[in-house]
C-alpha cells in the first residue's frame, strides 16, 4: 500500500520537475535573447537614432522612416480590419442562420488563420498592387496585413460574443428590443473587452510581419518618411532584416537597437491587451 | 393594450407610454383567450388543443411536471418561442381580442405590453438605474426627468427603492439574487406592461427572497394580469387565484386555485398535487 503511495508521489514530483523545466526553457531562451539584444543595442539607442533617416554609414543611420512606416501601417491596418472583422464576427454569430454554407464559411475562416503570411503577400501583390494599381504603397501593405489578421479578429469577436449568455439577450428581447438594439446595447458592450483584446493582439502580430510586405514591395531603403497612404514605405522588421544582412558591425548594433524598439512596441500593445482583458473580466462576471 | 401596427401608432410610440392604464371596470371579461392552440417544435407536439380564458387583474398559476408545456404556453404570449427552431403554432391566441399570430402584431410593441420575468435573475451587466431605464431607452424615450421618475416608481413598486436609492450607479450584478430578481421585475414594470409572465421566478432564490417576491405578486395583481409558472405547489396556493394543470402538452384541468387543490375533478391532478408523481 505505502509502496503505491510512494510511487504516485514520485510520479507527481517527477511531473512537477518536468513542468518547471519546460517553463524555464522558454523563459531562459527569451531572457538570453533579450539580454543579448540589450547588450548589443542599448548603447546605440538615442534620440538621433530614432529621428535619423537611413544612411550607408551605420553610425549616421536611424530608424525614423521605418518607424513611421510601421506606425502608418499599424493605424491603417487597424482602421481597415477593425470594422470588417468585427462586422463579420457579429454577422456570423448573431445573424447567420446555421446552414451548411455558414458552417463552410466558419471552417474556412479558421483555416485562413493558419495560412502562411507570405501567401497573403502574394495575394496582396496580385490584387492590390497589380489589379487595383495601388502600387507598392502603404495602402497595399496595410490592406494585405488587414487580410492577414482578419481571421484572428473574426475568431476573437465570435468567441467573446459567444461568452455573452443567452439570458441577457432574452431579457432584452422580452423588453421589446429589436435584434440590433440588443446587439448594440447589450452584446457589444458586454463583449467589447474581449474583442479589443483580440484586435490588439492581432495588430501586434501585424506590426512584426516582414514577409508579406516584402512581397507587396516594401523597400529596404526609403529616404523619406511616408506622408500619404500612397507613398512607398519600409517597416521596422524589414529594416532590421536589411541591417543584419550587412557586413559592418555597426549595422548589427543598429539592428539590435531597432529590435529593442520593435519589442517595446509589441510588448506595450500586449500589455494594453492584458490590461483591457482583466478590467473587462473584473467588471463583468456572470 | 395590444397594438396592431399602423403608421400613426408607430409615430406616437413614445407618447403611448404616458397613457394611463385602463380602468379595471371597463375591461372586457377576459384579457387573454387561447382557442384550440397547438404548438409544434418540428414534429414534436408541445401543446395539444389548449383552451383557456384568463380574466384581467388575476394571477393564474401554471403547474405540471417538467416538459409538460407550461413554459411553452407562457411564452406564446410574448412570442419568445419564435426564436426556437421549428416552432409552429395553430389556433388562436387572443389578447384584448387581438390575435397575436394572425394580426400584424409589432413584436417590439407586444413585448412592451407583455412583460416577462425569467427563472434565473438576469440583470444586464450595467448599473441598477440603466437596468430599469433600458426598456424606456430602447423605445426612444429621451426625457431624462421622465425616465428618472419612472425608474424610481418601478423600484418603489418592487420595494427595492430603499435598498438601492443611495447607489443607483452600482452594478446590478453586485446585488443579491433576490434583489436582482426584484430588479428584473422593476425593469419589466418600467415600460408599463399590462400582462406579466413569470417563468418560475423564485426557483433560484432563498425562502426569504421568495416570500418577498410572492408578496409583490400579490400587490401587482391590482394593476396587472399575471401568469406564473411554478413547481412549488405551496407557492401556487399562496399567490394565485386560478390554477391550470398541464400534463404532457395537455391542459388537464383549470379552475379556482382552492378547487384545484382541495377538490380536483381529475385523478391526474389529484395525483400530481399530492406528490404521487411528477
Amino acid at each position: 500500500m505505502s509502496r503505491i503511495i510512494k510511487i504516485n508521489r514520485l510520479k507527481n514530483s517527477g511531473f512537477q520537475v518536468l513542468g518547471i523545466i519546460g517553463t524555464l526553457i522558454g523563459l531562459v531562451l527569451l531572457a538570453i535573447f533579450i539580454g543579448d539584444i540589450l547588450m548589443d543595442g542599448l548603447t546605440r539607442i538615442d534620440w538621433d537614432f530614432i529621428t535619423s533617416l537611413p544612411s550607408r554609414f551605420p553610425e549616421k543611420s536611424g530608424i525614423f522612416t521605418a518607424m513611421m512606416g510601421s506606425i502608418w501601417i499599424l493605424l491603417m491596418t487597424a482602421i481597415i480590419s477593425f470594422p470588417i472583422g468585427i462586422g463579420a464576427g457579429i454577422y456570423l454569430e448573431e445573424y447567420a442562420t446555421k446552414s451548411r454554407l455558414s458552417k463552410i464559411l466558419e471552417i474556412n475562416i479558421s483555416n485562413l488563420a493558419g495560412v502562411p503570411s507570405i501567401i497573403y503577400g502574394l495575394l496582396g501583390l496580385e490584387v492590390f498592387v497589380r489589379i487595383l494599381h495601388f502600387g507598392s504603397s502603404l495602402l497595399s501593405g496595410s490592406l494585405t496585413l488587414a487580410l492577414l489578421i482578419l481571421p484572428i479578429i473574426i475568431v476573437a469577436t465570435r468567441e467573446s460574443i459567444k461568452a455573452v449568455p443567452q439570458s441577457i439577450r432574452d431579457a432584452s428581447y422580452a423588453l421589446g428590443a429589436s435584434k440590433w438594439q440588443t446587439i448594440q446595447h447589450q452584446v457589444i458592450p458586454a463583449s467589447f473587452g474581449g474583442i479589443m483584446t483580440g484586435v490588439i493582439l492581432a495588430l501586434s502580430r501585424a506590426v512584426g510581419e516582414a514577409a508579406p510586405l516584402i512581397v507587396v514591395g516594401a523597400l529596404a531603403y526609403v529616404p523619406f518618411a511616408p506622408k500619404t497612404p500612397m507613398d512607398d514605405f519600409s517597416v521596422m522588421p524589414i529594416q532590421i532584416f536589411n541591417w543584419i544582412s550587412r557586413p559592418q558591425h555597426g549595422f548589427i548594433e543598429n539592428a539590435a537597437a531597432a529590435i529593442i524598439i520593435l519589442l517595446i512596441i509589441t510588448f506595450g500593445m500586449n500589455a494594453i491587451a492584458i490590461y483591457l482583458r482583466s478590467r473587462w473580466q473584473k467588471r463583468i462576471s456572470w | 393594450m395590444i397594438s396592431v401596427m399602423t403608421n400613426e401608432e408607430n409615430k406616437v410610440l413614445n407618447t403611448n407610454l404616458l397613457i394611463p392604464k385602463t380602468d379595471p371596470s371597463k375591461d372586457k371579461d377576459y384579457k387573454i383567450r387561447t382557442e384550440h392552440v397547438d404548438v409544434f417544435y418540428k414534429d414534436f407536439q408541445a401543446l395539444k388543443n389548449i383552451n383557456l380564458k384568463i380574466r384581467p387583474y388575476t394571477v393564474t398559476a401554471l403547474i405540471g411536471p417538467s416538459g409538460c408545456g407550461k413554459s411553452t404556453y407562457l411564452r406564446i404570449f410574448n412570442r419568445m418561442n419564435d426564436y426556437i427552431e421549428g416552432f409552429r403554432l395553430e389556433g388562436k391566441v387572443l389578447v384584448d381580442d387581438v390575435d397575436l399570430y394572425k394580426d400584424k402584431v409589432l413584436l417590439e410593441r407586444l413585448r412592451k405590453d407583455v412583460g416577462m420575468v425569467f427563472q434565473k435573475p438576469n440583470p444586464f451587466p450595467k448599473t441598477v438605474f440603466e437596468n430599469v431605464a433600458y426598456g424606456l431607452k430602447i423605445q426612444g424615450v429621451k426625457d431624462k426627468h421622465f425616465i428618472q421618475e419612472r425608474v424610481e416608481h418601478a423600484l418603489k413598486q418592487v420595494v427595492l427603492w430603499n435598498e438601492v436609492k443611495d447607489d443607483l450607479k452600482k452594478n446590478a450584478l453586485a446585488l443579491s439574487g433576490g434583489q436582482q430578481q426584484r430588479l428584473c421585475i422593476a425593469r419589466t414594470l418600467a415600460v408599463e406592461p399590462n400582462i406579466i409572465l413569470m417563468d418560475e421566478p423564485t426557483s433560484a432564490l432563498d425562502p426569504l427572497s421568495t416570500g418577498k417576491i410572492e408578496e409583490l405578486i400579490f400587490e401587482l395583481k391590482n394593476e396587472y394580469t399575471i401568469l406564473i409558472v411554478t413547481h412549488n405547489m405551496q407557492q401556487a396556493g399562496r399567490v394565485s387565484d386560478r390554477t391550470a394543470f398541464f400534463y404532457l402538452g395537455e391542459l388537464v384541468e383549470e379552475g379556482l386555485t382552492k378547487d384545484i387543490f382541495l377538490n380536483p375533478k381529475k385523478e391526474r391532478t389529484q395525483n400530481y398535487i399530492t406528490g404521487r408523481f411528477g
